[in-house]
C-alpha cells in the first residue's frame, strides 16, 4: 500500500462521495416527510447544469452554489405541485422529471456550448491549518473546498433539526403519521412541501458539486445515477444523517478505488468494483432484514379526510 | 394507487361516443405535450411542423421506417407486458433496465456458440428460454425481501438494477469477450442464425412473440384465477391474506413473471436485431415504460397504442432531430413532458369525478375515494 495509492482513494472518494453525500441527505429528509423523490437524479443534473452556467457567466463558484441551489429547488417544485398538492404517483412524476431534465439540460448544453467546451477554473481550497500537515491523509482531507466543510457541517444541521426541532419532529410524522400530524392541527402538505425543498435544494448543490468542484465541465447525463445511488444510500441510512455520510464515503471509496489501483498498476475491473457496494447492501438487507426500513407512508399521498 | 373515476354510466351513451370519448381522453395529453414541444422548437429558431412532419414520415409513412418502428415495438410492449404483470398485484418493478441487461449479457455472450452447437432453431428457442429465465431470477431478491420482510421493492428493484447493468458489463469485457476484433462485445451470431423475417418485410419474428405474450397477459388478468388474485393482492394485500391468498407465493411468481418477460424482451432485441452485445450498451427503455404502463391505466388496449406512439417518436424523432440539427435527447425532453400532461390530464379527471359524485350524493363526504394502502 503505497501512499499514493492511500491519498488517491481518499481524493476520488471525496470526489464522488461529495455529490452523493448532499444528495441523499435530502433525500433523507423527503423521505422522512414520505414523499420518495424518484427524481432526485434529475435535481441533481439541473443543478449540476445550473451551477456551471452561473459559475461560468460569473466566474464565482460561490455564485454558481447559489445557483446549483435554486436550479435544484426549481425542479423539486414540479415535485411540490404534482406529488403533494396534485398527489399524483411518486415514482411516475419523478421518471418524469428525470427524462425532462435529461433532455432540457442536454439541448441546452448543445445550444450554448455546442461549438465552445468552457472549462471552469479550480475552486481554492482551504487548507485547516495543522491537521493539512499530517502526511498523506492531511492534503487529501483537510485541505477542500469550502463547500466540503459546508457538507460535512450540514450533516450535523440536519440530524440536529429532524432530530431536536419541532419542525424535524413534523417532518417525521408526515413520513410515519400523516393522519395524526393533521388531527394536531399541523398542514401535512406545508411540511412535505418545505421537505422536498429541502430536498430539491441539497440535490441541486450535491450536483454542483459535480460540475464546479469535481469536473469543471458540464456534460450531459453527467450525474450518471448518482441520484440513484443517493436513494439507496438514504434508504440504508434510515433518516440518521451521520450515516448518510458513512454510506457515500462507501460508495465513494468503491466508485475511486478501481481507478486508484490502475494508477498503481494494478488492473481490476471497474464494473466488478462497482457492484461491491450494492453486494455488501444486498447482503446486509438480507441477513439482517427483520423489520420495514422506511417510513409508513413512504410514496403515498396525503389528502385531507381521505379514509 | 388508480383511482376509480369510471363515473359515465355506460348504457346512456352510444358504443361509438364512449370510444371517441376514450380516444380523446387519451390522445388529448399527447396533443398538449407536443404543442408544448413545438413551442420550445420555435423558441430554438427551428419549425415544429416540419419536425413533426419528418418523425411522422419517417417514422410511419415510410415502409422502411414504419418497418424500423415495427421492430422497436417487439422489445417495447414485451417490456410493457412485464410491467402489466408486476403493477397488476401492487409490486412496482422499477429494476427492468438491470432485468433487461443481464438477460441481453447472457443471451449475447451465449448466443454465437449455441448457434453452433445446436440445430439453430432449438438454440433460439433456448436462447429466448434463457433471457426469459435470467430476466426473472433477477427479481428474486427483491421479491422475496418484499414477500418475507415486508421491503420496500423500489429500493431493492432498483439496487438490483444497478448491481445488474454493472454485473452485465463485467460479463461481457470478462467471460463474454470476443476474440475477435478489439471492440468490447460480445461474439456475433452470423446474420443468418437470427430470428427469422417475417413473409415479405424485414421484420423479424419477435412481434409476434410480442403480441401473443400481450395476449396472453390479458386473457391471465381478466379470465384466470390467478389475474384475479393478483389483482386482489394489487387492491389490498391485506383483504388478498384475509381471503386466503398465499400472499408471500403469489408476489413472488408475478414479480418473476414481470422480470422473465422483460428479460425476453432482451432476448429478442439481441437474436433480432444486433446478435451480439457491446459493452456500455443500455437503451434504458424501463423507466419510460414504467411510466407509460402506469399512465396507460395498465390496459392493454391503452398500453399498445401508447407504446406503438412511441416507438414512432424513437424512429421519426432520431431523424427528424438528426435534420434540425438538434441533439437526440430532445426526444427524452419531448417524452417527458407528454408524460407530465398525462399526470395532469388525469388529475383533472379525477378532480371532476369526484366533483360529480359529491354533487350527486349532495353529502360532503368523498367515500369514493379509494383506500390507502399501508402494508404493515
Amino acid at each position: 500500500m503505497s501512499s499514493d495509492f492511500v491519498a488517491a482513494v481518499i481524493t476520488g472518494a471525496i470526489l464522488a462521495g461529495m455529490p452523493l453525500l448532499f444528495a441523499a441527505l435530502g433525500e433523507t429528509v423527503s423521505e422522512q416527510a414520505g414523499v420518495l423523490n424518484i427524481g432526485l437524479e434529475g435535481m441533481m443534473l439541473f443543478g449540476a447544469y445550473g451551477g456551471f452556467v452561473v459559475a461560468n457567466w460569473s466566474g464565482s463558484s460561490w455564485l454558481g452554489f447559489v445557483g446549483a441551489l435554486v436550479a435544484g429547488m426549481a425542479v423539486s417544485l414540479l415535485m411540490v405541485v404534482f406529488c403533494v398538492y396534485m398527489g399524483r404517483d411518486q415514482i411516475v412524476v419523478g421518471i418524469a422529471i428525470l427524462l425532462s431534465i435529461e433532455g432540457l439540460t442536454s439541448l441546452l448544453h448543445n445550444v450554448q456550448y455546442g461549438q465552445s467546451y468552457p472549462r471552469l477554473d479550480a475552486v481554492p481550497t482551504i487548507p485547516i491549518p495543522g491537521l493539512s500537515k499530517i502526511p498523506v491523509i492531511g492534503p487529501s482531507i483537510f485541505d477542500q473546498p469550502l463547500i466540503f466543510y459546508i457538507g460535512i457541517a450540514l450533516i450535523f444541521v440536519v440530524g440536529w433539526v429532524l432530530n431536536k426541532t419541532n419542525l424535524g419532529l413534523n417532518i417525521r410524522a408526515a413520513g410515519w403519521k400523516p393522519v395524526a400530524l393533521d388531527n394536531a392541527g399541523v398542514d401535512v402538505l406545508r411540511i412535505r412541501t418545505i421537505a422536498v425543498l429541502t430536498t430539491g435544494a441539497l440535490a441541486g448543490l450535491g450536483g454542483g458539486y459535480m460540475g464546479i468542484v469535481t469536473a469543471g465541465i458540464f456534460v450531459p447525463f453527467m450525474t450518471g445515477g448518482m441520484g440513484f445511488i443517493a436513494i439507496v444510500v438514504a434508504m440504508l441510512a434510515r433518516g440518521r444523517p451521520v450515516w448518510v455520510l458513512i454510506g457515500s464515503l462507501l460508495f465513494g471509496i468503491a466508485l475511486s478505488i478501481a481507478t486508484a489501483l490502475q494508477l498503481v498498476g494494478v488492473q481490476v475491473s471497474t464494473d466488478l468494483i462497482n457492484m461491491l457496494p450494492f453486494v455488501v447492501v444486498i447482503l446486509a438487507l438480507a441477513l439482517f432484514a427483520r423489520q420495514s426500513y422506511l417510513p409508513a407512508a413512504l410514496a403515498l399521498p396525503f389528502e385531507r379526510g381521505k379514509r | 394507487m388508480h383511482e376509480a373515476v369510471s363515473v359515465d354510466t355506460p348504457t346512456q351513451q352510444p358504443i361509438w361516443r364512449r370510444w371517441v370519448k376514450g380516444f380523446w381522453r387519451h390522445a388529448a395529453p399527447v396533443a398538449y405535450g407536443l404543442v408544448a414541444g413545438g413551442v420550445l422548437l420555435l423558441i430554438l429558431g427551428k419549425n415544429p411542423i416540419s419536425f413533426y412532419w419528418t418523425t411522422i414520415e419517417s417514422g410511419l409513412f415510410t415502409w422502411g421506417g414504419l418497418m424500423q418502428t415495427i421492430i422497436r415495438l417487439a422489445p417495447l410492449l414485451l417490456m410493457s407486458a412485464g410491467f402489466i404483470v408486476a403493477f397488476q398485484a401492487g409490486l412496482w418493478n422499477i429494476g427492468g433496465d438491470g432485468q433487461f441487461l443481464m438477460a441481453a449479457a447472457l443471451v449475447g455472450g451465449l448466443g454465437a456458440w449455441m448457434v453452433g452447437a445446436m440445430p439453430y432453431w432449438l438454440a433460439l428457442v433456448l436462447l429466448c428460454l434463457i433471457g426469459f429465465a435470467v430476466g426473472g431470477a433477477w427479481t428474486v431478491v427483491p421479491s422475496v425481501l418484499k414477500a418475507y420482510y415486508g421491503m420496500n421493492e423500489i429500493i431493492t428493484s432498483l439496487m438490483m438494477a444497478y448491481l445488474g447493468i454493472n454485473l452485465a458489463n463485467y460479463l461481457i469485457k470478462g467471460p463474454f469477450l470476443t476474440d475477435v476484433g478489439f471492440v468490447p462485445q460480445t461474439n456475433v451470431i452470423p446474420f443468418e442464425f437470427l430470428l427469422p423475417y417475417l413473409p415479405g418485410s424485414s421484420i423479424h419474428f419477435g412481434i409476434v412473440i410480442a403480441l401473443v405474450a400481450l395476449a396472453l397477459v390479458h386473457y391471465m388478468q381478466t379470465r384466470t384465477g390467478y389475474g384475479l388474485r393478483l389483482r386482489i393482492l394489487g387492491a389490498n394485500p391485506r383483504a388478498a391474506r384475509h381471503a386466503g391468498i398465499s400472499v408471500k407465493r403469489d408476489i413472488i411468481t408475478a414479480f418473476g413473471l414481470s422480470g422473465a418477460l422483460i428479460g425476453l424482451a432482451a432476448a429478442v432485441e439481441v437474436l433480432g436485431v444486433w446478435g451480439y452485445v457491446r459493452a456500455d450498451w443500455n437503451p434504458a427503455f424501463g423507466m419510460t415504460l414504467f411510466a407509460i404502463v402506469f399512465l396507460a391505466g395498465l390496459n392493454v388496449m391503452v398500453v399498445i397504442p401508447f407504446v406503438f406512439f412511441f416507438a414512432v417518436i424513437q424512429i421519426g424523432g432520431h431523424e427528424a432531430a438528426r435534420e434540425a440539427g438538434l441533439p437526440n435527447d430532445f426526444l427524452l425532453l419531448l417524452v417527458g413532458l407528454i408524460l407530465f400532461f398525462m399526470v395532469l390530464t388525469e388529475w383533472a379527471r379525477v378532480k371532476s369525478a369526484l366533483a360529480k359524485k359529491l354533487k350527486r350524493s349532495g353529502a360532503g363526504v368523498a367515500a369514493g375515494a379509494d383506500e390507502a394502502v399501508v402494508d404493515e
